[in-house]
């Protein structure tokens, strides 16, 4: 019994190392450096409206690929830790989404 | 009957010396303590959270203020301490993965350069406000905004009290923000005399893991403090 539960281990672990993750690591380094420049640049240009929409886009793209995969949630065995992490996000963008609803119509003041 | 035992015992033997006892294996371990980090991750979340709220807000309210003092922080060092986070949050992964292989060397190289980094970025940040104390930006009795011009609107100026809240805003979250570096530098600095009295393996690097489940989530707000408090209206 205990010799299948160490086989299962092993072949884990070996399906786990078997293609190294730091070619991902350093292609989304160098994305997250691009992002910067890019929010830089974006930030020079008269885009109107949409210049916030833009930079905080580009954020959000930055945030997601240092969550997928320097924080290991897109490998996460654990469902758990997803269910966490989408609960984190819904409740922040309720608070920020319901808050500013409220602010940005109330066109009497 | 006594072959159960047998194999118990033989599990007990090869267990790791980390793995507490009311795991079943390293593994559940490992995944119980990440998604511990994830849920203190989540209150820091809505921790920070408020205060992005409470400047939605005041930015909506007061956008051509905020614009005009947005232009008076340094962009060049912020974008600078942007890519320096980045950097870092490099290092943690191969620090990670170091220690996941086995490689004492590289693991302790990684941890030294990540503090380095939050060093240099805690650096940068002191020279900044260094630079708003000089120029009285920072709210209180000696602030002042007077005759700033508003990007975009030549011969407007941007009303100060509402530049105060600006920079009160600017200081609270950069301020937070560089308090949890600081945290983070000591979790790194205890990381790193681990590692140097060889603590870690391949079987047991869970703090490791926890520690940069942290330093990347500060990486994150910082992410999103960057335009929101360096970029507004650059273009004018």
């Amino acid at each position: 019994m205990s010799d299948s539960t160490r086989a299962e281990h092993s072949s884990d672990h070996s399906s786990e190392h078997s293609k190294s993750p730091l070619p991902g690591y350093f292609a989304v380094f160098i994305a997250l450096l691009i992002g910067t420049g890019l929010t830089v640049f974006a930030a020079t240009l008269d885009l109107g409206a949409f210049n916030a929409p833009v930079a905080l886009g580009i954020a959000t793209v930055k945030a997601t690929l240092v969550a997928l995969f320097f924080m290991h949630v897109y490998h996460a065995s654990e469902k758990l830790t997803k269910l966490v992490v989408i609960g984190a996000i819904f409740f922040l963008l309720l608070l920020l989404g319901l808050t500013m609803t409220d602010y940005a119509t109330r066109l009497w003041s | 009957m006594p072959d159960s035992t047998v194999a118990g015992l033989h599990h007990q033997e090869i267990q790791h010396p980390e793995l507490l006892h009311h795991f079943a294996t390293a593994e559940q371990q490992r995944n119980s303590a990440s998604l511990g980090m994830w849920v203190f991750l989540a209150t820091e979340l809505m921790f920070f959270g408020g205060l992005f709220c409470a400047y939605l807000i005041y930015r909506h309210w007061y956008f051509a203020d905020f614009a005009a003092a947005s232009k008076s922080i340094s962009m060049p060092l912020g974008a600078t301490n942007t890519a320096v986070l980045i950097c870092s949050s490099l290092t943690v992964v191969l620090a990670v993965w170091a220690a996941q292989t086995a490689r004492r060397t590289l693991l302790l190289i990684t941890l030294a350069a990540t503090m380095l980094l939050g060093l240099t970025f805690l650096g940068i940040k002191g020279i900044e406000y260094r630079q708003k104390f000089v120029e009285h930006h920072v709210p209180g009795a000696s602030f002042s905004f007077d005759h700033e011009e508003i990007p975009g609107h030549p011969g407007q100026y941007a009303n100060p009290s509402h530049a105060q809240i600006f920079f009160s805003l600017y200081f609270v979250m950069t301020g937070l923000h560089a308090l949890h570096m600081i945290i983070g530098l000591g979790i790194f600095l205890w990381l790193f005399l681990m590692a140097w009295n060889g603590r870690f393996s391949p079987e047991y690097h869970t703090p490791i893991e926890i520690g940069g489940l942290y330093w990347h989530f500060v990486d994150i707000v910082w992410i999103y403090l960057f335009p929101l408090l360096y970029l507004i209206d650059r273009h004018a």
